[in-house]
């Protein structure tokens, strides 16, 4: 094994100088077909859509107002070296469950909006903590145990809710409540705080011939802007850098004196928080929660996403985040309308959107496994001199 | 690895080794399985109805946990690519449907054209596994449910004629449900059925399934089985063998996929309606968790694992029905589906022995 791993080392220095090389667009449209293609059907659909592009910008704006956060919270454990986290769907429970809280309390407005962000983070804590050591029980699978975690959780999520909600867990508000008085009913109206930040402050521009304006939520997106300066700084930092030792090999990381197993917790605490307070964004957005239902796709959605952008299972900018979540949620909002106005149904469209979101993670994952096992391979021929594999990415 | 062969000598070696394989996870579900059984009891439900939908829905499940042992054998890990073999299983029925068969002519139709396809779909999903060493199960999974949305399109596109299958009103593609009633609906329960106190019993579910299982566990002990087994167990050994690791994966794979497309005909048979559109979604959990919960680690399965852990799975699945029925809502017998099937395969993957990340 350890002469495997002084053999690897060449292979990315190799990779770096490559980087500095000058720029050559076959190797820039190599680097970059996943986002490239995803912005050439974007267009397509837009155009078969049939819809102004002020409406479509406006919905882009808010779905990325909405969705940024719980993306960028997946890049934290691709530094790690944990590949993408499935796990956020249980930060996106423990936003719901502050949001019952203050749901329960008759908070509203920002003041209610804040205390469920302040309420999300310590229970948030506390599941990425038991994430991340379920992670390092399971190394090398983490990808498989998140999916699988997060269908398990949302199984445990729904016995709290059904069933210990109104009969072990006091709740103050009946309208919550289920006829029976037990279990929470399918949609919480949270009505109260919706809109809490987006209404802050508001940027409407008028667009001459259209009746609605464009709304571009400005204090949103202060806060996503905040959160990327955050994750800027804190891969520079200390941790930042011990994050990204670990995520290049956790062998001689830990023979460097990092305690391997402490950092991948703390990078999915990271990251479960971080989806805690994306869901809460997420859904003071919408305006009520789909109690059994809101979370669910979290993980995929944002994986799907952050994907998109050309993000791989071990790289991931907040470029590529936010681009993905552009470019996937574009097609989110055309593809129905495409497939209705090109094959006469909308369901196609949305079946076609399905298939992408799951498509893309399977060919993503597919390759990335196929190119990882080239890469070892190489190594183990030794024939490392030239490593075709490494320059694909 | 396979000690099913042995015989007297070595049976308190096995039930050691399956007292150690059994572990918490399983002892917790068989313990919880034991309370419902009490419950039951004493709430005095009819135990023989109980008994006989176990037996229907053990017989309806149990080749589709089968179609988990190649794959693990092979060393891919459970087939969370289930979906792929589904797919092929549930065109084959359409298709049955479609040129207007009926009873056994129907089903034996749809099982030989679904292994069929299965068998070439699982080829083309084997070379892929083979391109993705150590990390099947999630590419597996997403793979899965790639298909089952492709497959959405399909269904919604494909030019069936049948009136049976397609809308009444003139919507477009094929029904969500297709109903079985007059085409091979419990052709193989019915065949032969008889009651003991009071519990039928599917004699030609049982018998289709036993025969199943003969096959499998025939093939295991096969050459081809064996060499399976080996490349399974320890890829690097069976290599300095002269053995091709790739090529017995794909016929780990070939024979997975084929076993799931018969698999999903005879669950069809037995629940009475074919289940389209987004219904296979996740249908490969509950067959991994079924073989799971059975003994079966991440890199060892036997026929006995699969039958032992179908029988658990759905036992607890039928008798929490009722009781949850009378003691809470009817939601919880859902939740505890859905706890119990991905617990168990959390458990097995955190487990420390060997997992899928050894190669």
């Amino acid at each position: 094994m350890t002469e495997q791993q002084k053999n690897t080392l060449p292979v990315t220095e190799t990779r770096l100088e490559r980087k500095k090389e000058p720029f050559d667009p076959g190797y820039f449209l190599r680097k970059n077909v996943v986002p490239i293609f995803f912005l050439v059907l974007c267009i397509i659909g837009g155009y078969y859509s049939g819809l102004s592009l002020p409406f479509l910008a406006n919905e882009i704006i808010t779905r990325m107002a909405r969705n940024s956060f719980l993306v960028i919270s997946l890049i934290i454990p691709i530094l790690a070296g944990m590949g993408l986290n499935f796990g956020i769907v249980l930060g996106a429970m423990a936003g719901q469950f502050a949001y019952v809280v203050t749901v329960n309390w008759e908070m509203a407005g920002l003041s209610g909006f804040l205390m469920t962000c302040i309420l999300s983070v310590p229970l948030a804590i506390v599941f990425g903590w038991l994430t991340g050591r379920l992670f390092n029980r399971a190394k090398g699978k983490e990808m498989i145990s998140g999916i699988i975690l997060g269908f398990f959780a949302n199984g445990l999520y729904q016995l709290v809710c059904l069933f210990f909600m109104g009969r072990i867990i006091p709740i103050r508000v009946p309208s919550m409540l289920l006829s029976t008085g037990v279990g929470l009913r399918n949609t919480l109206d949270i009505k109260a705080m919706h809109y809490a930040l987006d209404n802050i402050w508001k940027v409407r521009i008028k667009i001459p011939g259209f009746v609605f304006p464009i709304m571009i939520p400005m204090a949103t997106i202060a806060v996503i802007v905040v959160l990327c300066l955050f994750i800027r700084f804190i891969v520079k930092t200390k941790l930042g850098q011990e994050f990204r030792a670990v995520g290049q090999d956790r062998h001689i990381a830990e023979v460097a004196g990092i305690k391997v197993d402490r950092v991948r917790i703390i990078a999915i605490i990271f990251s479960t928080v971080l989806a805690g307070l994306g869901q809460v964004i997420f859904l003071q957005n919408l305006g009520n929660i789909n109690t059994y239902g809101s979370h669910v796709q979290v993980g995929t959605f944002a994986v799907a996403a952050i994907l998109i952008g050309g993000a791989s299972v071990k790289k991931a900018t907040i470029s590529q985040a936010l681009l993905g979540t552009l470019l996937f949620h574009t097609l989110f909002i055309v593809s129905p309308l495409a497939g209705k106005n090109l094959v006469g149904d909308a369901m196609i469209g949305e079946y076609f959107r399905v298939f992408v979101t799951y498509g893309v993670i399977g060919i993503a994952l597919a390759l990335h496994a196929w190119q990882s096992l080239q890469q070892r391979k190489t190594v183990t021929v030794e024939a490392a001199s030239e490593p075709v594999s490494g320059g694909g990415k | 690895m396979n000690r099913e062969n042995s015989h007297k000598p070595e049976w308190s070696e096995r039930i050691k080794e399956w007292a150690r394989d059994f572990g918490v996870a399983r002892s917790i579900i068989l313990l919880f399985l034991v309370i419902l059984l009490v419950a039951a009891l004493i709430m005095g439900l009819p135990m023989s109805q109980l008994f006989s939908s176990i037996l229907s829905r053990f017989g309806m499940n149990a080749i589709l946990v089968l179609a988990m042992i190649p794959t693990i054998q092979s060393g891919t890990g459970p087939n969370f690519g289930l979906p792929l073999g589904i797919a092929c299983g549930l065109v084959a029925a359409v298709l049955s449907i479609e040129l207007d068969m009926r009873g056994f002519q129907a089903l034996f139709f749809a099982v030989g054209l679904g292994a069929l396809l299965g068998a070439v779909t699982g080829y083309l999903y084997g070379l892929l596994l083979n391109k993705v060493k150590g990390q099947e199960m999630t590419v597996g999974t997403y793979f899965g449910f790639s298909i089952v949305s492709l497959m959405c399109i399909f269904w919604f596109m494909a030019p069936f004629k049948s009136p049976e299958m397609i809308w009444p009103y003139g919507g477009s593609g094929l029904r969500v449900t297709i109903a079985l009633q007059d085409r091979f609906d419990k052709v193989l329960n019915n065949f032969m059925e008889f009651e003991v106190f009071g519990a039928s019993i599917p004699t030609g579910l049982l018998l289709f399934v036993a025969v199943f299982c003969l096959i499998v566990w025939i093939f295991m002990r096969s050459k081809t089985g064996v060499a399976l087994s080996t490349v399974g167990a320890n890829p690097r050994f069976a290599e300095s063998c002269g053995l091709s690791v790739n090529k017995y994966r794909v016929i780990g794979s070939v024979f997975s996929q084929a076993l799931a497309a018969v698999g999903i005909v005879i669950y069809a048979q037995t629940f009475g309606f074919i289940q389209l559109y987004m219904a296979p979604l996740y249908m490969a959990f509950f067959a991994v968790a079924s073989v799971l919960i059975g003994g079966a680690s991440l890199n060892r399965a036997t026929v006995w694992h699969a039958i032992i852990g179908c029988f658990l799975f759905q036992s607890i699945l039928v008798v929490s029905m009722p009781v949850a029925n009378v003691l809470v809502e009817e939601n919880l017998s859902e939740v505890a589906r859905i706890i119990i099937s991905n617990g168990i395969i959390l458990y097995a993957l955190t487990r420390r022995e060997a997992g899928g990340d050894v190669r």
